[in-house]
């Protein structure tokens, strides 16, 4: 699928690279995401409770579970915008979020949203041309965004992922209203974003591409 | 934090019906009262400096409930908040460009309707050189309680019940500046009010913002 799909062998190098350390001739990567015992209100109601999950770098995490089951809490509790009751947020060891704006620094956001301005064109979205090529956009770069579609929106968001450069990604249903060829564009972008030592943690209901991935029933 | 505000303006110059909205109102607003109290020369210029800053708080209420509102609504807010800029100065960036687009303009538009109301001459520069800290401070304080309303319903009307009067203080020194024999302490009075609104407001405004996104 890759093959025939050139456009997506592009991927942003990511920035604050993973840190690689050779050791007895296998490569043993540092960057760790470790959640401990995380419970979670919202409002009155306890969503989560003793949840904990573990990814490093190249790995993936599938959330699943039930509509209400707290998928988008738990991401946007690991991207650090919903306080935790209980329970701990590890990056490579230390707690994640006592610097928050550090911790934000490594996170590529997709929310439900696609957070996309009607008036502004799709380059002046992500100007980087290499990610528009890899969800299909290119052609649209001087296009206002209005004139897309929802489809085409939520492709335009997902460039905006794969042009942060950021190693962890956090896609809250990154596949909603997406065609089956931009899903496997979407597909190749995640193994290049793992290959280059990045983390995703999705929530979706939908079978996603994605080798090797744990899965994290709520 | 550049990059936001060149965003804001961006966003500002292609809704450019919004921005001009709040001008076109501002001029309406001195206008009415000068149709409301007749065309005594003594009279309107009496009230002008009052009239000018009036409405220019009114029409500066405007463009508000948008400056947080419409990121909310569409999901940017999420992003700005871990775009790795302290929630604080993403607060401080709106601010500024709330300032640019309405607070500016408003300057602008503020000499003509001055001159419209009969203020002599000799007082323009005075009443100017008040707006310049007044618009600061309403940029600021608005960006406090756009932050603070936002998710709440009847959040326009919230909005301008916590944002006047707050405002009041700036109001007295701002008229009070133009016809008072010595103006210069209550430019220090605005001047103060500016130090304590440029740290305090943001601040504020970042926790409110990170409530808001709970």
């Amino acid at each position: 699928m890759v093959a025939c799909l050139p456009a997506c062998r592009y991927i942003a190098p990511i920035r604050r690279r993973a840190l690689y350390v050779r050791w007895c001739g296998k490569r043993v990567v540092t960057d760790l995401l470790t959640g401990k015992e995380l419970s979670v209100f919202r409002g009155e109601r306890l969503v989560l409770r003793g949840v904990s999950l573990a990814v490093t770098a190249g790995g993936a995490l599938v959330l699943r579970g039930d509509n209400g089951t707290g998928k988008s809490t738990l991401l946007r509790t690991l991207a650090g915008l919903t306080p935790l009751a209980a329970g701990q947020i590890l990056w490579n060891g230390a707690p994640a979020l006592a610097d928050f704006p550090s911790h934000a620094a490594r996170i590529a956001w997709l929310g439900h949203l696609d957070a996309v301005k009607p008036s502004l064109s799709v380059a002046e979205h992500v100007a980087d041309q290499g990610a528009l090529v890899a969800v299909g956009l290119e052609r649209f770069a001087a296009l206002p965004a209005r004139f897309l579609s929802a489809g085409q929106r939520r492709r335009l968001a997902l460039a905006r992922v794969a042009a942060s450069g950021r190693p962890l990604w956090l896609l809250d249903e990154p596949t909603t209203g997406l065609d089956a060829t931009s899903v496997a564009r979407f597909a190749a972008l995640c193994a290049q974003h793992r290959a280059a030592g990045g983390m995703i943690i999705t929530s979706t209901h939908m079978a996603l591409d994605l080798p090797g991935a744990e899965v994290l029933a709520l | 934090m550049k990059r936001l505000i060149a965003r804001e303006l961006r966003l500002a110059l292609r809704q450019g019906a919004d921005t001009a909205a709040a001008l076109v109102f501002f001029i309406i607003c001195g206008t009415m009262f000068a149709f409301g109290v007749g065309p005594d020369p003594a009279l309107l210029a009496a009230l002008a400096p009052g009239v000018v800053w009036v409405a220019a708080l009114l029409a500066a209420l405007l463009p508000l409930e948008k400056l947080f509102g419409a990121d909310f609504e569409d999901g940017t807010l999420d992003l700005l908040l871990l775009s790795g800029l302290p929630a604080y100065l993403v607060a401080l960036a709106k601010a500024c460009a709330h300032w640019l687009t309405t607070g500016l303009p408003l300057l602008l538009m503020a000499a003509p309707l001055a001159v419209m109301l009969r203020l002599p001459s000799h007082a323009l520069p005075l009443l100017l050189a008040g707006l310049v800290p007044g618009t600061l401070i309403f940029s600021l304080i608005g960006t406090l309680a756009a932050a603070l309303t936002l998710g709440a319903r009847r959040a326009g009307v919230l909005m301008a019940l916590i944002t006047l009067p707050l405002m009041i203080p700036a109001l007295i020194f701002g008229a009070n500046a133009v016809t008072a024999p010595h103006p210069l302490g209550a430019f220090a009075f605005l001047g103060a009010i500016l130090c304590l609104a440029v740290p305090l407001a943001p601040l504020a405004a970042g926790a409110a913002l990170r409530v808001a996104v709970e």
